[in-house]
């Protein structure tokens, strides 16, 4: 259902920053870049001209009430919603300046360099080291005598390693909820993309499994470019860099997060912010 | 206070009885259908067993009216063709239950499901026509590749069934994770889904295997029969099918009862596939869970 | 890290990600699809001569004379169609009886080792059968028919003739034993199917055991009515089993005891030795008439079998199993 601009709140819609420089847009480097971004489910308009820039080698948070097309959005960002039957992209996702959607791009290769890491961490049904390892195996980048190396080296990065080094050949199910998404994420390293995705990574786990994966954003920001979604905004608030906050599949605001969170331009963002609804 | 109730009690009494008169019925019936199993397996024992020994592994039959000889070559003949119809009816079956399954709800998979279910209830014979008219008549002769190709067509619908359910069953999550590391749809199918459906496709199989291992009809006007040793492919094959049957029609003595032990061994052979297709199921079941 | 050549344009797949998957694996679902086209238009093909020749009055005469060029098909339908609806009349209660017992009366411990044990007799390959019933059934049916024909009954068109032993009794006792575990297994899935509510009504209301399986079962009545048309498409293919106890002459009879002919037996035994294009035409068109009246039986017990309403979906595990039709 489209709702018209009658039906909703006033919302102001943030100043797109069409240009850098613009106020609320990254001064360093855009990796990836979304004008007007339009998109339908059939009929359903879920999002409305998004147009967001994310800097590389940075955090970014999508914060939003349920429903807000925040994971719509991420998804946008890898395609993946091209899985969905009926759906429709209007506008422009570009990565490094080259627009994803067209015709002559190889899907499959982008979303090894843009990875994902999903809301329930999806071990596949193998060992440790065949789940880390099936990236660099089905894209045959890497001879085998170097395959040991590279899953060592993305298990340590997605800090699990010293966990999971005696148990490689052990099922990747048997590892605990906080371990398998550690584990999915060294898997997503290990293709070496360029941005990561992720879609609510922390919130199936408990606190302590929770603060470990924030840990690790933190410290994979200084490698990758990361948007991650999240209902949690001190979680969101803990670890980004920009926070942008979504309503009715549109962007409200836009900005640096300590902007955001201290003193927001919106005060539908203080709104929610503060918990007075969502 | 005494007329209503007696008048309840006699009917409630009467009810109770009808319930346990048709409960016992029921008993009664699994009894029925239990006994003919019984004496099957014990005749097929008893007369099997007697007539079973070395030579029937390991001879041919001997020409018509003089006795001993076995049915080695109907065996091994047997497997050719089962060989040959597994070669034909994997492939086919699992790859249009994996089409079924990932393009549920398209007109070509509902019309495949539906084909398959009507490929399963075709009489066994009437595919033997079909082979016929396909290999037989062009290739102006009998051959196990005729004989295979009738049981292929029995087989590819259990298999394309069993595929279809299995790879349903796998969740949608694994596709994703493996689409969202850059694998194409065709790779996370062959390296994430079919290998986490496995163990029920192979079980599918196996019991595909398992109902043509005891097929006759579809076999005698395609492989024929063959009272010696056929390498080639394209020569009538003895089966043991059709062995037992030609043996069974037969006046003499001597083959009826090699036609015990044929008839033995088959049960076994058949009985084989089908333990071996629950014990699978269960022990890569095991594996993947871990 | 910007600035990197976009080099993720010149792969050779382009804005796809299935690299032709949908388009081989559909060829291959086409195949199977192709294959029950080709089976009924190759049949059609193949019978054309008798057809065009003989028209309906094929299956309306009982002249079956290969010699002298002369086929007349009314004794096989008539035999298919005795041995069937004798197979079903008394495989049915006897099945319906298993189903509910194991489904509803047994103690659960008991359930699966009862029902793998009916579903046994629906491995047993029916070569296998007809061997059995060569050598075992048919001596004793004999034995059972001199009996009758001792006694008045023998005046009955239905018990008349001598007392061959071969002939349409033991065909249809044979045909009885095979078709039990098809339809009490696919019953026993129809009634698994029936909420467990309907019956805990029932015995709240005051029901004996048998009026609350009464009440599944008429819940689930047309289930179990496709159950036995399923059963009953099933006799009416059987071919080895039928062949080698039934006597094969094409004769029609009222009588359990003679000796007659069915669709699947007269193609079994003379499509081998078929000499000219019209024989084998012949018998190829009770070929496609065996494959459309199949065809109907099985659309027919897949559709009420549907409506009873989704019946769980187990994976087939024997060959009884594996004839259940598709419950979507």
């Amino acid at each position: 259902m489209i709702t018209t601009e009658a039906d909703s709140p006033k919302i102001q819609i943030a100043r797109a920053p069409d240009a850098p420089g613009a106020a609320g847009a990254p001064e360093t480097a855009i990796r990836m870049e979304t004008r007007k971004l339009d998109f339908f489910y059939g009929e359903a308009q879920a999002l409305h001209g998004i147009s967001l820039a994310i800097a590389e080698n940075s955090v970014t948070a999508l914060i939003g009430p349920s429903g807000c097309g925040k994971s719509t959005f991420l998804r946008c960002l890898n395609r993946m919603n091209d899985i969905i039957p009926g759906t429709r992209v209007v506008g422009d996702v570009l990565l490094d300046g080259v627009d994803i959607y067209t015709g002559d791009v190889d899907v499959v290769d982008l979303r090894r360099r843009v990875g994902m890491v999903f809301q329930k961490s999806n071990p596949f049904p193998k060992s440790i080291f065949e789940n880390v390892a099936y990236g660099l195996k089905i894209n045959r980048t890497v001879r085998r005598s170097q395959m040991a190396e590279r899953v060592e080296k993305s298990l340590r990065e997605a800090a699990l390693w010293d966990e999971v080094k005696d148990r490689l050949d052990g099922p990747a199910m048997g590892l605990s909820g906080g371990q398998q998404q550690r584990l999915c994420i060294a898997r997503a390293l290990a293709v070496d993309p360029e941005v990561l995705l992720m879609d609510e990574p922390a919130s199936a786990l408990d606190p302590i499994a929770t603060q470990k994966v924030e840990e690790l954003i933190y410290h994979l920001k200084t490698s990758y470019t990361i948007v991650i979604v999240t209902h949690n905004m001190q979680q969101a608030a803990r670890v980004s860099d920009r926070t942008a906050f979504f309503m009715m599949g549109r962007l409200v605001e836009y900005d640096r997060t300590d902007k955001i969170f201290t003193n927001p331009g919106e005060k539908i963002t203080e709104d929610y912010i503060t918990g007075r609804f969502g | 206070m005494s007329g209503r109730p007696r008048a309840e009690t006699r009917s409630a009494r009467r009810r109770r009885f009808v319930s346990r008169v048709m409960t016992a019925a029921c008993g009664a019936a699994v009894l029925v259908a239990l006994l003919p199993l019984g004496f099957v397996l014990f005749y097929i024992l008893s007369k099997g067993l007697t007539a079973l020994n070395l030579d029937f592994f390991t001879k041919l039959p001997r020409p018509v009216g003089e006795t001993g000889g076995g049915m080695a070559n109907a065996i091994v003949g047997t497997v050719k063709l089962i060989l040959i119809a597994s070669a034909i009816a994997v492939p086919v079956g699992m790859l249009a239950g994996i089409h079924v399954a990932e393009y549920k709800g398209t007109p070509l998979a509902s019309s495949v499901r539906f084909a398959a279910d009507v490929l399963n209830g075709i009489p066994s014979i009437v595919v033997g026509i079909f082979a016929y008219g396909l290999v037989v008549l062009p290739m102006k002769r009998f051959s196990a590749i005729a004989g295979g190709v009738a049981l292929a067509i029995m087989m590819i619908p259990i298999i394309t069934r069993s595929t279809e359910e299995l790879v349903n069953l796998v969740p949608q999550s694994l596709r994703e994770g493996g689409l969202a590391l850059g694998a194409s749809r065709a790779k996370v199918t062959f390296s994430i889904i079919v290998p986490a459906a496995l163990p029920g496709i192979l079980t599918g199989v196996l019991v595909a295997v398992a109902r043509i291992a005891g097929e006759t009809a579809p076999l005698l006007f395609t492989s024929f029969n063959n009272q010696f040793w056929s390498a080639r492919l394209d020569q009538p094959t003895a089966s043991l099918t059709v062995q037992i049957y030609s043996y069974a029609i037969s006046p003499y003595d001597d083959l009826h009862r090699q036609a015990w032990a044929g008839a033995l061994v088959l049960v076994a052979l058949v009985f084989l596939f089908s333990v071996l297709a629950r014990v699978v199921t269960r022990r890569l079941e095991r594996m993947n869970v871990g | 890290m910007t600035g990197r050549p976009v080099s993720f344009r010149n792969r050779r797949r382009r804005g796809r990600d299935d690299g032709g998957f949908r388009f081989w694996t559909a060829i291959f679902a086409l195949l199977v699809l192709g294959v029950v086209a080709a089976i009924g238009f190759e049949l059609f093909r193949n019978s054309s001569l008798s057809i065009r020749k003989f028209g309906w009055s094929f299956w309306k005469t009982s002249d079956w004379d290969p010699v002298s060029g002369e086929f007349g098909a009314l004794p096989f339908i008539w035999g298919t169609v005795y041995s069937s609806v004798f197979a079903l009349l008394l495989a049915t209660p006897i099945a319906l009886g298993i189903a509910i017992f194991v489904s509803e009366i047994s103690p659960h411990r008991f359930r699966r080792p009862l029902a793998f044990l009916t579903e046994l007799l629906a491995a047993i390959p029916s070569i296998v059968y007809g061997l059995w019933g060569i050598f075992v059934l048919v001596p004793a049916v004999r034995k059972v028919e001199t009996l009758i024909s001792k006694t008045p009954l023998h005046r009955l068109p239905l018990f008349a003739g001598p007392p061959y032993g071969i002939g349409m009794l033991s065909a249809g006792l044979l045909l009885t034993v095979m078709v039990v575990p098809f339809i009490s297994s696919v019953s026993r899935e129809v009634l698994r199917a029936v909420p467990l509510t309907q019956r805990e009504a029932a015995y709240a209301l005051g029901a004996t055991r048998w009026e609350a399986i009464k009440v599944a079962l008429r819940y689930g009545r047309t289930g179990i009515f496709g159950a036995i048309i399923l059963g009953f498409g099933r006799a009416f293919g059987e071919t080895m089993a039928v062949t080698m106890v039934i006597g094969n002459n094409p004769q029609i009879s009222a009588s359990l005891f003679a000796p007659q002919y069915s669709m699947a037996a007269v193609i079994a035994n003379e499509f081998s030795e078929a000499t000219g294009d019209l024989y084998l035409h012949a018998l190829t068109e009770i070929g496609l008439v065996l494959f459309v009246i199949t065809l109907v039986i099985n659309a027919l017990s897949r559709l009420l079998i549907w409506s009873t309403g989704r019946a769980p979906k187990r994976r087939a595990e024997t060959p009884a199993a594996a004839a259940v039709p598709e419950a979507a």
